[in-house]
């Protein structure tokens, strides 16, 4: 998918658990987990390599947990 | 209309088909003696249906239980000891101790003498009569022992008649009336009519709609339908009438061609969720009629135009029945044997394999298809391509309501039976249009809304509901598309804010530390009505009036469906809607609850079957070593332990080139899903499409391989509909193909084995696949052929703790345990309308066709509705120009159409509405590729559009139309 669809698509996840009482990073981790399969997951691990630009920054923090 | 005796079972019980005349009662037990028998029955029953069930029929002729007793025919006059007269017994309620007597000579002679009287008037031509043998009429000519007619016309003349349409003078008689077939599937003739108001109360009673009365008086009287004809009248021909009516005067066409049915087999609609059971009546193995079966638990005896009488496209000669190859898509079809298709769709799919990888291919299962089918399907992905890329069209329609139901009650599923109805007294209905999507349950809720329920409709449009004859209280709230969760966010605030919630509730079934998290948040002003007003468009008094409705109306019961899942927000406004629930108590007993109504016939069946990419059958996620074990051990395989693609994930790694072949079965993701011309490239991009289906659908456009379906009369499974009542589907003829679906999905995986050396799969009957899914899936476990024979049918959890299945969920705890609130901030979707797509389109459906219409297109449903229309309120056409019947242009960022318009205030000006319901009018060229922000449910609900006049269907539409006439051609054989 276009890197631009998935930025949208993961920071529509971050704006969800952006909401959310308790661990917002590890709702977005395990939200990603659960419903991203390994080929998006590491896309989005490429773009965050690459810089991120555009993710919202609870994606950036949960990037890290992947 | 007469019984049949359903051969595979008789007598009593469950399939016990007696016509008792009058409705069951519930009520305590009254002793009563009818002819020197003694029987007990519930209070309120009649005597009539007493004496059924001793086995007595009492002659009858306005009766039928399937409505209230009417008494106008006096056929069954009883006498009763110490009673003065002859009382009708379907109008005389039993009282303990009475002594009825059915048969005397009084009575005798009474009944004589009504029959008499009704003959008099009636052609005698029962030989040629389309009823001959299933007329009750008849019957109770041969059960009084009427022998001869005494009126004779007089000397002087004629006997006045209403079937002779000249006199023997030739002379026109001006009572007489002619046959009205305007109707496609049944006629009205007026010459056969007995005027027992059989009709008009059925569709009052039982469908809702009253489109029927009666006219005149004595023996002017006449039923009339507010029209021209029946066609033009405001009947939906959902035949309700058709089957009350005792007579030839109203009969399906279908019994007029074929003659009357010789046996009947109890199968389930194909159409809807609302899961409809059919008696299949038969001649040999032509089907005659379907006719509502009024054991189903689902529909109680009734049934929709779609179910009743749309079944056509069975038969239709679009069909196709071969196997069909091709190398490339812009190649015509060539036929093949089964071998020769199956090993070719093999190789194809283990070449990519081989080459792209593993995950390189994948599977979409069908919401039409049967359980075992699905759970097939999703095997044959899992367990022999060895990856997890399964999905279905529910991921289009109600993946959010698993998401959002699965994270606050801990299960996906509707909390209740359809018979809950009954018992609500408030009914909100968010996003879902029940009169068209799912037209039996909407006539039982409009029963219920006779009786005095209150009425809350939260939609965009004002739905037909909102019409329905003698509605009392009614809310609606006309919210702008894409403010779902602001709105039930604010119903939320003011039950909050205004004390109206269920503190007791709450505290001994809810997590406290989320209800308090949520309690804060939803108190705050920013949720209030008056806030949100400007946002929503919905009036800051109407919303808490439809608030405070709601919390202290009793029992409060939430229907919804795509308007309210197909949001980026879907999921959040579930979880609003479950809130709301338990806030205020509304879970857990008859008459409340949360249901969605799904769309398809087997929509809710397809997501328990492990059809979704993350998730084993029965919900359980693949990540989790204990289940995967389960199905490790039942397989003989290792799963993958990784989520799989969903549908849009697909098309976006096959446009990416790492996702390269589909096996489809039983869907057309290019017409239904949206943004078309994404989805076509991403099938235009893969190398091994299989679509298995009944037609060469639009999917099939982009197809290599083509494995023809078989039709739901073709085959034994199971269906589970809304109520999570799984039904059983029972083969009435042998499959046109040649293949049931479950028998081509398992060659089709047995060829692949075949190539990869893996043991192949011998199923015999769905019966063994649904053993296989009961000892794999907990909530499945107690659920087999045998108890699916016994009970009709039985809603899941089955297993040990419910033998009976389970009616009602979350009764004494939530699955999950303790119900959790979440909190639901409002965000805006990123599709806005601005300058340049100033309105905002909605999607929907109406009740004669059914989806993308590729059955209901192929019936004489397409009288009702043969194109797509644009409904555009007349505000918005005026400013554009337009007027009613005007081709317009309908653009959004994703491309453009053209369709007709339709100038409504329905919609709110801003607001544009159309269907989906026809290929050429291609909504979905339309609609983006935004999606739910947990699901990827796509949001088919908001598209900012501009509208504009246009002189017909636009040059692409007219690509396409070439294009798919292209791709469906077939080689001729030689
Ligand atoms: S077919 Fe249904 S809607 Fe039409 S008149 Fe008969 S009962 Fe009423
Ligand atoms: S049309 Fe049939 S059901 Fe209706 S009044 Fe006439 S005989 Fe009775
Ligand atoms: S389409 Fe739905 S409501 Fe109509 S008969 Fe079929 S299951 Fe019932
Ligand atoms: S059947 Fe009782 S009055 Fe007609």
């Amino acid at each position: 998918m276009t890197d631009a669809k998935m930025v949208l698509m993961a920071n529509q996840i971050a704006s969800f658990f952006e909401t959310q009482p308790g661990d917002q990073v590890a709702g977005v981790a395990v939200h990603l987990k659960d419903f991203w399969e390994p080929r998006m997951i590491s896309q989005l691990k490429t773009y965050l390599g690459q810089g991120g630009e555009g993710l919202h920054a609870l994606v950036v923090e949960a990037g890290q947990a992947l | 209309m007469k019984d049949f005796i359903i051969p595979w079972e008789t007598g009593t019980g469950v399939y016990d088909d007696v016509d008792r005349g009058t409705p069951a009662k519930t009520g305590k037990p009254v002793t009563l003696t009818i002819d020197g028998m003694e029987i007990t029955v519930p209070e309120g029953t009649s005597v009539m249906r007493a004496a059924s069930e001793l086995g007595i029929q009492v002659p009858k002729l306005c009766a039928t239980d399937s409505l209230e007793a009417f008494g106008s025919c006096r056929l069954c006059a009883v006498e009763i000891e110490g009673r003065r007269g002859t009382p009708t017994s379907c109008t005389t309620p039993v009282h303990a101790g009475m002594k009825v007597h059915t048969q005397t000579e009084k009575l005798r002679k009474l009944r004589k003498g009504v029959m008499e009287l009704y003959i008099s008037d009636h052609p005698l031509d029962c030989l040629t009569c389309a009823a001959n043998g299933d007329c009750e009429l008849q019957d109770m000519a041969g059960a009084v022992g009427l022998r001869d007619v005494r009126y004779e016309a007089p000397k002087s003349g004629v006997l006045a008649n209403h079937f002779e349409a000249r006199n023997t003078s030739g002379e026109a008689n001006p009572e007489w009336l002619p046959k009205d077939d305007s109707n496609p599937y049944f006629t009205y003739d007026p010459s056969k009519c007995i005027v027992c108001n059989r009709c008009v109360r059925a569709c009052e009673e039982v469908q809702g709609t009253f489109a029927l009365t009666i006219e005149g008086r004595g023996f002017d009287s006449r039923v009339a339908v507010g029209a021209e004809n029946f066609l033009a009248s405001d009947c939906v021909s959902c035949g309700a009438c058709v089957q009350a009516c005792p007579t030839a005067t109203l009969q399906e066409k279908s019994v007029i061609e074929m003659g009357t049915p010789d046996r009947s087999v109890v199968t389930t609609c194909a159409y809807c969720g609302v899961g409809c059971s059919f008696k299949a009546e038969m001649q040999g193995d032509q089907l005659v009629r379907m006719v509502p079966y009024k054991h189903g638990k689902a529909n109680r005896g009734h049934s929709c135009v779609k179910g009743r009488f749309a079944y056509g496209y069975a038969t239709h000669k679009d069909r196709i029945l071969h196997p069909m190859i091709r190398d490339s898509i812009d190649l015509p079809w060539r036929e093949v044997s089964w071998d020769e298709a199956l090993s070719f769709a093999a190789k194809k799919l283990v070449g990519l394999q081989e080459k792209y990888g593993q995950k390189s291919i994948g599977v979409i299962t069908s919401s039409r298809c049967t359980n075992e089918e699905t759970y097939l399907v999703q095997k044959l992905t899992r367990a022999v391509f060895g990856n997890n890329n399964t999905d279905t069209c529910a991921r289009v329609c109600h993946s959010p309501t698993g998401y959002g139901l699965g994270q606050t009650f801990g299960t996906s599923a509707g909390t209740q039976d359809f018979d809950s109805v009954e018992k609500s007294d408030v009914v909100m209905v968010i996003g879902a249009n029940p009169t068209d999507g799912h037209p039996v349950f909407a006539s039982r809720l409009r029963k219920r809304l006779r009786q005095g329920a209150k009425l809350i409709v939260v939609d965009p449009r004002r739905i037909d509901l909102l019409e329905t004859p003698h509605l009392g209280e009614a809310h609606h709230l006309a919210l702008r598309p894409g403010t779902n969760v602001a709105v039930v966010s604010a119903i939320a605030h003011v039950i909050v804010t205004e004390g109206l919630y269920d503190p007791t509730f709450i505290a001994e079934r809810c997590d406290l530390d989320a209800w308090e998290d949520y309690k804060a948040f939803i108190s705050d002003e920013r949720h209030a009505p008056e806030a949100t007003e400007a946002l929503t468009g919905v009036p800051a008094l109407t919303l808490r009036e439809a608030a405070r409705a709601f919390a202290q109306g009793g029992n409060g019961a939430i229907y919804y469906g795509l308007g309210v899942t197909e949001h980026s927000q879907g999921s959040t406004t579930v979880m609003a809607i479950a809130n709301l629930a338990m806030m205020t108590s509304n879970i857990g007993r008859e008459g409340v609850g949360v249901n969605p109504l799904r769309g398809q016939n087997n929509v809710q069946g397809s997501c328990d079957m492990g059809s979704f990419p993350h998730e084993l059958p029965g919900y359980r996620h693949v990540k989790l070593p204990e289940v995967r074990r389960i199905f490790e051990d039942t397989w003989g395989v290792a799963l993958d332990p990784e989520p799989g693609l969903r549908i849009p994930n697909m098309l976006d790694a096959a446009v990416d080139g790492t996702f390269k072949g589909l096996y489809c079965q039983g869907e057309d993701i290019l017409q239904s899903d949206p943004d078309t011309k994404h989805v076509a490239a991403g099938l235009a991009a893969m190398e091994c499409v299989i679509v298995h289906d009944l037609f060469l659908n639009e999917t099939a456009n982009y197809a290599h391989v083509f494995l023809p379906g078989s039709s739901f009369l073709e085959k034994d499974g199971t269906f589970t509909n809304a109520e999570r009542r799984i039904n059983r589907v029972r083969k009435v003829m042998a499959p046109k193909n040649g293949y049931e679906d479950w028998q081509v999905t398992q060659m089709l995986a047995n060829a692949v084995l075949k190539e990869t050396g893996g043991k192949p799969w011998n199923y015999t009957h769905p019966a063994e696949i649904m053993a296989e899914i009961a000892a794999t899936t907990p909530s499945f476990a107690g659920v087999d052929y045998a108890l699916l024979e016994e009970k009709g049918s039985v809603q899941w959890p089955c297993n040990e703790d419910h033998p009976d299945g389970t009616p009602l969920m979350h009764v004494d705890g939530f699955v999950r345990g303790k119900g959790r609130f979440i909190v639901t901030e409002y965000i805006a979707t990123d599709e806005k309308s601005g300058p340049r797509f100033p309105l905002l389109l909605t999607t929907g459906r109406i009740l004669s066709q059914y989806n993308v219409g590729a059955q209901t297109r192929r019936t004489e449903n397409v009288v009702w509705h043969d194109q797509d229309v644009l409904e555009i309120h007349p505000h918005d056409a005026e400013n554009r120009g337009l007027r009613d019947g005007d081709w317009v242009r309908l653009a959004s960022r994703s491309g453009e159409t053209s369709l007709r318009a339709k100038i409504t205030d329905r919609v709110s000006p801003g607001v544009v509405y159309t269907t989906f319901h026809h290929p050429d009018t291609q909504a979905n060229v339309i609609t983006t590729d935004y999606s739910d922000w947990a699901t990827n449910c796509p949001e088919y609900k908001v598209t900012a559009v501009q509208v504009s006049p246009s002189n017909g269907p636009s040059e692409w539409q007219e690509r396409y139309i070439a294009q798919a006439e292209q791709s469906r051609r077939i080689e001729a054989a030689e």
